[in-house]
């Protein structure tokens, strides 16, 4: 029983009750995945699962076993920031911090859903195969997110910067 | 979180099998169960994990749709067929919870999810007959803005919170289900009860009676459908009121319609009543109108929440206002 957590085998914790998000930080210390409310109202503790945005605090570890996990310290690679990472910088989309591995990680998904034509609750055309990324879109898309700072303009603002006008095409 | 023994399944009948051998609950997405047991609201001593299977979405020879009780709740909301022929469904999916909660909550579960009365989630300092039965409810007298006005008891006034179920109840989705005792099949608008003296049975399952599949009729209808939230903020908030409808309109008279009510009730509240008002009539605005107060007439407000009658009348009127405007 193990899972991959940026490439690296973990054995999965005996204890059913350990969560995702106490495997990640408090076994492996990858502490860049927060606690916040450690019960899904906040995001966080946002990881991707094979590419796809969770809240690690309501994931039993042992749910996961044999899956790829990434978290905000496998988004970077080879000494460099990912590009939505550095566009946090360049718009200050973040004053404490704290929520900020959460939102690039679900920021990172999100275009994958939007490439994938997922539909929103703001989209106006169910059967449209593509969905315009525009600032509405990524609002509702991301809210699942809080900021206590506030800072939502400048992760808007990063995440266009980072992704374009244009989701469909690939960040890195 | 009370200590519990976890196991997968390899199917159905596998995990029916060791849940009847251990008395375990099944475990889906985790996003409310795993949350009320970090909380010992929940404290099962056992989890038979049923996500490993029953996950597909399949087109039915009658057209209609098969969907797997472990299929995520954005694999069902984006599907292309959903969100042609029953978009309500794909809205009311999306109106509710996280990207995140979607992607990690299976359908089945979404029908089990419990309510979220702040008073049901108080276990130190809060009465709840649905927590604790005999005890009293603090919801009653207290702070029940967001609570029932609709088939609602002296022991219990909370309401369901799903989104999804609301869409299902207008569809005609039925339940499938097994047990040991063999399959059966339900309509979803006899899955859930209202509170009576019993809020803590929130169901007419039978005790490890697993959800396998939704079954949704061809319903031809539903190509015109709709949902409408109302709530606090503008994304991730349960409704205060939401109405699911679709309907179906020849020279200006309604042929069909259905219509169905979130936030408002302990379960998921089909509107038979505006629905058979509304047949054969002119589709006008004070029809719609004539035919939400016929629903409305036994709704009961309590001392914070009265707003929600003329809120679920006002929501129900403008969606159908939009359906029949809706270009063809």
């Amino acid at each position: 029983m193990c899972l991959i957590v940026n490439g690296r085998e973990v054995a999965v914790p005996e204890d059913p009750r350990v969560s995702l998000l106490d495997l990640l930080r408090e076994r492996l210390d990858l502490t860049g995945t927060k606690k916040g409310c450690n019960q899904g109202a906040c995001g966080a503790c946002t990881v991707l699962v094979e590419g796809e945005r969770i809240v690690s605090c309501l994931a039993l570890a042992v749910q996961y076993d044999g899956r790829c996990i990434t978290t905000i310290e496998g988004l970077a690679g080879n000494g460099e920031l990912h590009p939505l990472q550095q566009a946090f910088i360049d718009h200050d989309g973040f004053q404490c911090g704290y929520c900020t591995p959460g939102q690039i990680c679900s920021a990172v998904a999100m275009v994958g859903e939007v490439r994938r034509g997922v539909p929103s609750h703001v989209t106006s055309d169910l059967a449209a195969e593509r969905v315009a990324l525009d600032r509405d879109e990524v609002r509702e898309r991301m809210s699942g997110n809080l900021c206590r700072c506030g800072a939502y303009n400048g992760i808007v603002d990063a995440i266009f910067d980072a992704f374009g006008d244009s989701p469909e095409e690939e960040a890195r | 979180m009370t200590p519990f023994q976890y196991a997968g399944a390899s199917d159905a009948a596998d995990a029916v099998r060791r849940a009847e051998a251990t008395g375990a609950r099944y475990l889906g997405g985790g996003t409310n169960l795993v949350d009320l047991m970090r909380e010992t609201i929940e404290r099962p001593a056992a989890l038979v994990d049923v996500t490993g299977f029953s996950r597909e979405v399949i087109e039915q020879e009658n057209s209609g749709l098969r969907i797997g009780a472990a299929t995520r709740n954005t694999a069902l909301a984006e599907h292309p067929l959903v969100r042609t022929r029953y978009p309500v469904l794909t809205r009311a999916i999306v109106a509710g919870a996280t990207a995140q909660i979607r992607n990690m909550a299976t359908v089945g579960g979404n029908l089990l999810q419990r309510t979220r009365c702040t008073y049901f989630y108080d276990d130190d300092g809060s009465r709840c007959n649905k927590r604790s039965p005999g005890q009293g409810c603090d919801a009653l007298d207290g702070f029940n803005r967001g609570h029932a006005i609709l088939g609602a008891s002296k022991a219990c006034v909370a309401v369901n919170p799903s989104d999804m179920c609301v869409a299902l109840a207008a569809l005609d989705a039925i339940i499938h289900l097994e047990s040991p005792g063999g399959a059966r099949r339900l309509p979803l608008t006899d899955l859930h009860r209202l509170p009576g003296e019993r809020p803590d049975i929130e169901t007419v399952l039978a005790p490890g009676e697993l959800i396998t599949a939704i079954e949704l009729p061809a319903l031809p209808i539903s190509m015109r459908s709709g949902y409408r939230k109302v709530r606090d903020r503008a994304s991730y908030a349960f409704a205060l009121v939401s109405v699911a409808a679709a309907l179906h309109i020849e020279d200006g008279h309604i042929e069909d319609v259905r219509l169905a009510l979130g936030g408002v009730s302990h379960k998921p509240w089909r509107a038979w009543r505006a629905e058979e008002a509304l047949r054969g009539q002119p589709a006008s605005e004070a029809m719609f109108r004539r035919a939400a107060d016929a629903e409305l007439s036994e709704a009961r407000p309590l001392k914070d929440n009265g707003f929600k009658i003329e809120l679920a009348r006002r929501t129900i009127v403008a969606i159908l206002a939009q359906l029949a405007g809706e270009k063809r």
